[in-house]
This record gives C-alpha cells, structure tokens and sequence, in this order.
C-alpha cells in the first residue's frame, strides 16, 4: 500500500496550491521510494519525462499565435462580434461547442485548442459578445465568460471525439476488449458513443443559455454579484 | 523520413531563442535562473534522446525545483500596446485571421494528404506521427504568410513567443510531468491496488450497483491518474469485465464506450489533467482552478447521465 502515499502526496499539494510542479515532484518521489532506491526512481521518472515531450507540441503555435496578437488578432476578433446583433457570450459559446462536437466527431481535434482557438479567438470575441449584450460588464463577468470559453472547448472535444472510429480512445477501448477475447467492430464503440454526446449537448448547452442571464442580471444588480 | 525528430528540434530551437531572450532581459528580476529553466527545456527537445535517464531525470527535477522555489520570473513584455493594436486590425482587417485559421486547415489536410506521399520508396512522414508532423506544417506555413502579411520583423515571431510562454510560466511543463508521474505511478502497481480495494470493499450485489460502482470508478481513478486512458483497463479488469459483463450479462461494446466516456468526466475536474484544466487559466490570465470550476457541474450531470445510459442501454440484450 506504500506507493499510495504518492497519491497522498498529490491531493495535498494540490490543496494547498503548493507549486504543482514540486507536488509531481514530490509526488513521484513518495510513490517510488516506497519500493525502489532514489537512482531508479530518478531514472523511472526521467524516462517518461522524456518519452512524454511530444505533449509540449502544442507549444509551437506560440509564435504564430502570439505575432498576430501582435497586429490585433483579438481586437478584430472582438470587432467582428461587434458587428454582430444578436451575438451573445451564451450563444456564441453554444455555437463554439457544436463546432467543436462536430469536427472532433469526424477526427479533425486539431481544429479547436486553448493555444490556437480559445485564447487569440473564441475567448475575446466571447467577451465582446457580453460586453454588446450588458453594458458595463465587469472583470469578474469577464473573467466567468473567459473560463467558460476554455470549458466549452474541453467539453466539446470530450464529448465529440469517441464518435471518431480512429480516435486513440476507441482504439485503446477496442484493444482492451480484444486482448480478453471480446472482438467488437470500432464503428459499434462509436455508436454507443453518441447518446452521451447529445447529452452533453443539452446539459451544457443549457448552461452556456444561462450564462447569459447569469451575466445580464450581474450587469443589472452589480451588488448582488458581488456576493455571489 | 519526418517525424518526431523533427518537432523535437523545433520545439528545441523555440526555447533556446526564449531562453536567449531572456537571459539579456534586464526587466526580468530574476533573468539568470529564468533563462537557465527555458535552456534546460530546450535541451530535454534538442538531446533528450542521447542523454540517458538518469540526466532526463536530473533535468527533470532541476526545472521542478526552479519553478517550486520562485526562480522563474518575468520581464515587462515588448509588445505592441492596446491602442496600436486597434489601428492595426483596422488597417489588416480580416486578414488576420487567415493565418490563426491556416494551421488547423493545413494540420487537417497534412494529416489526409501526408499518409500517401512517399519519396523513393519511403513515406516522407512518420505515420505514427502525421497529426503532429502537420500541425508543425500548419505552423511554419502560417509563419511564412503572417510575416509578410503584416510586415512584421523576423524576429517578432520570437519575441512574441516569448511573451506568451511567460504568460505560461511553469504550466508549460506541468502535462509533461505529469504524464510522467502518471508513468510512474502506474508503473508502482497503484492501478492494481486501486481495483482491488475497490472490487473488495464496494457493495456490488445488483446490475445498478455495479454500474454506479464502474461509472465512479472511472471518473475518481481518472480524476488521480489525470488520464482516462490509465483508469480503463483497470476499471474494466477489475469491475467492468468480472461484474457487469459476466456476472449480469452487459453488452462489452455499451460498457467499454461509456465507462471511457465516464472518465472523461473526471478528467473535467482533475488538475492531474493539466494541458485541459490549468494551461487554459494561465493562457487567459484566470485563476489556477477557474475552467475546472466552470466545467465542474456539466461533469457531474454527465457523470449521472452516463451511469444512467449504461444502466438502459447495456443490458438491451
């Protein structure tokens, strides 16, 4: 039961909010010393260091993304929204999560992302879209629509790739179940897949309309979001 | 032949300019420490493969301890101010998009087009790779229209990654490592002891039970692992396959898709999972568990949805 300890480790550091780079850190060394000597557990944990690199891919849009803010990226962004009249925060994010459901239904993941959508695009033309709907929107509204703009990426991408028959997911799914004698055809995984993704569609669909109240009605009773 | 090889020694090239820009820094209080944490990264991309695992270690723990003990500062970015950007985005327009829209659209084509094409008999891409080999594609492409279009210095590319990765600080790293302790983790057996004591100690008596017991199970295994990759086999070993598909007879197919999905719900709210959950905050200047805290209650409604669906749909036989 010793390498649970590790597990221990995590779930108070991140509490805490102790820099999460020393809780992995600490976190590992906890979970290996229990069974091993400190060079292995070194080894072991800069191995996987290295074969994970290629998840700082992601890291190579920077430039691109981070020169066209440069000219105004997010600014023309917020502009087009402007221009837009029944644009609000709700319904362009509602928008933004059937896009993302759909292409990442079809296996395009690539078309969405924190990095190359949601920060120089989705985020700010989201803020602009409340701005428009509630004059005088505050930071904290502000602050709610960005991070919804974030979750309704993750949301869309989770609840739209497992329709991709290529997707790694159903491919470990399948897999798995072949490897103890189950051999179910990729397309039935994916089938399974889509009643879970209309949920979704709904469940959050409804919370992105009333994020819209949510933020009209801070607009309208700035004290009574004060306390909330 | 393309591959990882490729992204590697870009990523690798990208934080030895920030590493480089930084260190000449004078803005940035804390220049020398901050430039060796991006010097060291862009050594684990340019020589991780030579170096052994005991230095990738090493490297590992060194840019840990950086970030753990504040050694990681910022410089006053040099950037445009708000008031020129506006002008500038009049003046471009709508062109500006073209660029941000260029590397999805050229990562998705590379990865149809790439597969094929083969150069004396060897494809010129790493098949295993081509999603990310195209979207290094997408990124150089975008690079070679955005500069001219905009006039812009061949430097401000750089620059300007720096500013972002700044933005980002140590949550750079943080998916990396913890993919690692995932790693490890998995490599101490704790997957194995988590299924045990969950197959040992939950009240599994009836079909509803056993699938709350899986649907759970994948969500709060996932939630430590930070991955729903790592929590399946475990789970499906340990509940799904014994309980619900021999003992009450489930469809394989039912419980496979939704208790994958049913991690997924778990992965809403970990902080494990840090690329989807604690790099979105850094990128748009929130609070560390901002987005979790958004996505916390969709996850719990999905969370119930699917031990619902699983309940209905599996048993159709």
């Amino acid at each position: 039961m010793w390498p649970l300890l590790g597990i221990a480790v995590l779930v108070v550091g991140f509490a805490v909010r102790l820099n999460p780079l020393l809780v992995v850190a600490a976190a590992g060394t906890a979970g290996m010393l229990a069974w091993h000597d400190p060079i292995y557990t070194l080894a072991a944990f800069g191995k996987a260091f290295n074969d994970n690199r290629l998840v700082a891919s992601v890291w190579l849009v920077l430039p691109v993304i981070g020169l066209l803010e440069r000219y105004g990226l997010q600014a023309e962004a917020r502009r087009l929204v402007g221009r837009m009249q029944q644009a609000t925060a709700g319904r362009l994010l509602l928008v933004y999560l059937v896009y993302r459901q759909l292409t990442a239904a079809v296996g395009l993941i690539a078309a969405g992302g924190p990095a190359q959508m949601v920060r120089p695009l989705i985020a700010p033309m989201a803020e602009a879209a409340a701005e428009g709907q509630a004059p005088g929107t505050t930071d904290k509204t502000r602050a709610l629509v960005r991070a919804h703009a974030a979750a309704a990426d993750n949301i869309g991408a989770f609840f739209g790739e497992d329709i991709f028959i290529a997707m790694s997911s159903i491919v470990l799914i399948k897999g798995f179940l072949d490897s103890v004698g189950y051999l179910v055809p990729p397309l039935r995984l994916s089938m399974w897949a889509i009643p879970t993704a209309v949920a979704a569609l709904l469940v959050h669909g409804a919370r992105l309309l009333w994020l819209d109240r949510r933020i009209n009605r801070a607009a309208r009773e700035p004290a009574a979001e004060a306390e909330t | 032949m393309i591959g990882l090889d490729f992204i590697f020694l870009l990523l690798g090239l990208l934080f030895a300019a920030v590493a480089a820009l930084t260190v000449r820094d004078r803005t940035n209080p804390r220049r020398f420490t901050s430039a060796l944490f991006w010097a060291l990264f862009a050594v684990s991309f340019l020589a991780g493969k030579w170096l052994g695992d005991i230095a990738n270690g090493c490297i590992a723990v060194t840019l840990a301890l950086i970030a753990g003990f504040g050694g990681l500062g910022r410089g006053a970015p040099d950037t445009t101010g708000e008031a020129m950007r506006e002008t500038e985005a009049r003046k471009i327009g709508g062109w500006l998009f073209l660029p941000a829209l260029m590397i999805p659209a050229v990562a998705l084509l590379g990865s149809l087009v790439l597969k094929g094409v083969m150069i004396g008999g060897h494809s010129l891409v790493d098949l295993k790779q081509v999603t990310f080999v195209s979207l290094a594609f997408g990124v150089i492409l975008a690079l070679a229209v955005a500069v001219p279009l905009l006039r812009a210095r061949p430097v401000e590319p750089v620059v300007e990654a720096r500013r972002l990765v700044e933005t980002i600080g140590w949550a750079a790293l943080l998916p990396q490592m913890l993919a690692a302790l995932g790693v490890v983790f998995a490599g101490a057996g704790i997957g194995r002891m988590v299924g045990d004591l969950a197959s040992q100690y939950l009240p599994l008596g009836t079909p509803f039970a056993a699938a709350c017991a899986y649907t759970i199970g994948m969500a709060s295994f996932t939630i430590v692992m930070g991955n729903a990759f790592a929590a399946f086999p475990v789970m499906t070993a340990g509940i799904g396959l014994p309980l619900l598909v021999h003992k009450f007879g489930a469809d394989p197919a039912v419980v496979g898709a939704i208790g994958m999905l049913s991690g997924f719900c778990g992965t809403l709210v970990t902080p494990m999972a840090a690329n989807f959950n604690l790099v979105p905050p850094a990128l748009l200047g929130l609070p560390r568990y901002a987005v979790i805290r958004v996505q916390a209650p969709t996850a719990v409604a999905m969370l119930i949805v699917n031990t619902a669906l699983l309940y209905l749909l599996a048993f159709h036989k």
